[in-house]
């Protein structure tokens, strides 16, 4: 009893030694300031970045390879922080959100077909969807799956929105989505042209309720001239110049465009 | 006589060939409006040379072919260019473009279709290549491979057997069964060029025991050419798959992606290349039309139609009779690799073998259960991979493992769905993940 007690508390000294000496023989130099970085990073590694998850922006911001404001979902509050901690300027923040450029729900957009087959937005794709519009929302959510921050959500008529207030810009749903119909657009544009159909006119017409039917009013009645016919078929807004003033919303005859802040204006006073 | 080796997996499909196996090949008309696409063959896409509003005579060439692994684009009737356009492409899924013909329904041809050799003593392995090439042709099994780059092997790699396939192992089809038995003189010929271009010695006609008929037929074309014997197979899918066939045959294995059959010295064509290739030196008539067999209990009439490339399938199904009973399902190729469509106003492209209607009764739609690792369809894949595996990273979206357990050794057979006793969509989920990885190499 008393030889084992003796015995494993020397074995237990010697390997204490060792290890301490392995410790202090083999330490890892690493820069105080990433732990810091990495406490004000949101910790989603989310990997918008570009970097293997927050500790690899962390690393990288230490070291001086990556920006201060490098972390978009961090925006400004992280940025302003991580600036303040590399001892540098703060760097304007570049955190833009996520707009679903469709508004073809199932009211809204021909069915032409009943899928059956792998329940997401990339299987339904490879056979062209059920929709008659071959550039519209799928509506099976993948852009919802992706979203590490939990701003989106699929309408009951079945189309992703996206929480604004939640939304990062991280642009994981713009990656997830095989019809590419999501972009990051600036926080502060309110009027959209939610169509991506380059088909003309009539067919869109046929098939969508809510499609670009490119009749050119909006082109036309901008007083910006900030919108623009891509391949002649699709109206496109220049958000540049853009100064939000929604007249094209009022003229357009399908409703493809919306007024984000003419909707919640009528909102408030409903 | 050839003896059968085994073959690894399988399974036994009802054949379904009796709908349509006894309908000769009948012309099936000029529709109101040809839609071309500029890439229906693997491969760059062609580029158009002619314009809208552009007169083009039958068989007139209105795309080149763009890079060697290319092919070229013939107007299928004559009539005037109507636009270039995007349209949907029923194979890609997608928007595409494609060069619109409005037929004028005299059906001229082009001064250039006239025969360009009756025999193939006057034509060099060269010869042969560039008239593919200048004919548009592809694979027309179903891969649209074009054809002259198929026929020049590199040069270590020397080619000692061809394979005509003729197995036609996918349910529902006879178009190739009936090619056989009604021009098995031409397919010959047209194999007989195959052979001569790729430098091959030996020739072996593949085909399987259900078609009677053709092996009759195909024997006597045989006759007066001791260097092409006949192997008959026994019917079981997928024997028609290039590589099974392979094996099947000559008891050679084609090692997996990216090895091809030319790596162990062997090429395989479909008979329908074959009759192409034959109609193109005798007639000088680029590959603007094919047989496409209309059939499938949805549809009055099951038919095998000659139809011009760029056919509605909307017009041929109208063609064979029309609807029979409430169409719930509409395939292009055959059941088990053809994919479903969401729509008919879709033209057919130069490797469509098949339209297949199935009402309701054909069409099984269970919901999704879950893997019980049966392990079915590992029994059945010929490629000896393991779908369940495969199809279960694909869903959870990790392509890197899926690349590790082989994904992109698939051939897409379906054998592994059609085992699945939980109705699982296994050939979908992996044809995702190739694609996933494809484009992740490429990244």
């Amino acid at each position: 009893m008393l030889n084992a007690i003796i015995a494993l508390g020397i074995a237990g000294l010697v390997f204490g030694a060792m290890l301490a000496l392995a410790a202090e023989k083999f330490k890892v130099e690493q820069d105080p300031r990433m732990l810091e970085i990495l406490n004000v990073l949101p910790g989603a590694n989310c990997g918008a970045c570009g970097f293997p998850g927050c500790s690899g922006l962390a690393e990288a911001i230490a070291r001086g390879e990556a920006p201060a404001n490098a972390c978009v979902p961090g925006g400004k509050a992280a940025a302003e922080a991580i600036s303040k901690i590399m001892n540098v300027d703060v760097a304007e923040s570049m955190s833009e959100v996520a707009v679903v450029y469709c508004q073809g729900h199932e009211h809204n957009a021909e069915i032409s077909a009943q899928y059956h087959g792998v329940t997401s937005c990339k299987g339904a794709n490879m056979l062209g969807g059920h929709k008659s519009c071959a550039y519209g929302c799928l509506g099976f959510g993948d852009c919802v799956k992706a979203c590490p921050f939990g701003a989106m959500y699929m309408s009951e008529e079945g189309l992703p929105v996206v929480i604004k207030e939640k939304c990062t810009g991280c642009g994981a749903c713009a990656k997830a989505c095989p019809r590419g119909i999501i972009d990051l657009v600036p926080p502060d544009k309110d009027v959209h042209i939610l169509c991506r159909s380059f088909d003309k006119g009539p067919s869109v017409r046929k098939y969508c309720k809510v499609g670009c039917i490119a009749c050119q009013l909006c082109v036309r009645s901008c007083p910006q001239e900030a919108i623009s016919m891509d391949k002649g078929t699709l109206a496109k807004i220049d958000y540049s110049l853009c100064d939000n003033c929604g007249i094209c919303a009022t003229k357009c005859p399908t409703g493809a465009i919306r007024d984000e802040s003419a909707v919640s204006r009528e909102e408030v006073s409903a | 006589m050839i003896t059968i080796k085994k073959v690894f997996g399988g399974v036994d499909v009802p054949g379904k060939k009796e709908l349509s196996k006894d309908c000769p090949i009948e012309f099936a008309g000029i529709p109101g409006e040809v839609v071309l696409f500029l890439s229906q063959h693997t491969g760059a896409p062609s580029n158009p040379i002619v314009k809208p509003k552009d007169k083009v005579l039958r068989g007139q060439m209105i795309a080149e072919p763009q890079g060697t692994v290319s092919a070229a684009l013939h107007a299928p009737t004559s009539g005037v260019i109507k636009a270039i356009e995007p349209r949907f492409h029923p194979v890609q899924a997608r928007m595409a473009d494609a060069i619109i013909l409005q037929p004028d329904g005299e059906h001229v041809s082009d001064e250039s279709v006239k025969p360009l050799a009756s025999d193939l003593e006057d034509l060099t392995p060269e010869a042969i290549r560039t008239i593919a090439r200048q004919m548009g042709l592809v694979g027309l099994g179903g891969a649209a491979f074009p054809t002259a780059v198929k026929l020049a092997p590199p040069e270590n790699k020397p080619i000692d057997t061809y394979l005509l396939n003729g197995a036609e192992c996918e349910p529902y089809l006879t178009a190739d069964q009936r090619l056989m038995t009604e021009e098995a003189e031409k397919v010959i010929f047209g194999f007989r060029a195959f052979m001569k271009a790729s430098g091959a010695s030996r020739g072996i006609v593949c085909i399987e025991d259900n078609k009677p008929d053709s092996i009759e037929a195909m024997k006597r074309a045989i006759q007066p050419y001791s260097e092409i014997e006949l192997a008959v197979l026994t019917s079981r899918y997928p024997r028609g798959g290039e590589k099974q066939l392979i094996q099947a045959v000559l008891g050679r294995e084609v090692p997996p992606p990216p090895g091809l059959p030319l790596d162990v010295g062997v090429i395989v064509s479909n008979v329908g290349t074959a009759y192409a290739m034959a109609e193109s030196i005798l007639e000088g008539l680029p590959l603007i039309e094919r047989i496409v067999t209309v059939t499938g209990e949805g549809v009055a009439k099951p038919s095998n139609f000659k139809a011009l490339i760029g056919t509605p399938l909307s017009f041929l199904i109208d063609k064979a009779g029309g609807f029979n009973g409430t169409p719930r399902k509409v395939i292009m190729g055959g059941p088990m690799m053809g994919a479903a469509l969401r729509d008919t106003n879709v033209p057919i492209v130069k490797g469509t073998s098949g339209i297949l209607v199935f009402n309701v009764d054909q069409v099984v739609e269970e919901p999704i259960l879950p893997c019980i690792r049966c392990g079915k369809c590992v029994d059945v894949c010929p490629m000896r991979i393991q779908p369940l595996w495969i199809a279960a990273y694909s869903e959870r979206g990790l392509m890197e493992q899926a690349e590790n357990a082989r994904a992109m050794d698939c051939c897409e057979c379906g054998a592994c769905a059609f085992a699945c006793p939980a109705k699982r969509p296994l050939v979908q989920w992996i044809k995702l993940a190739k694609a996933e990885i494809t484009a992740m190499r490429r990244a």
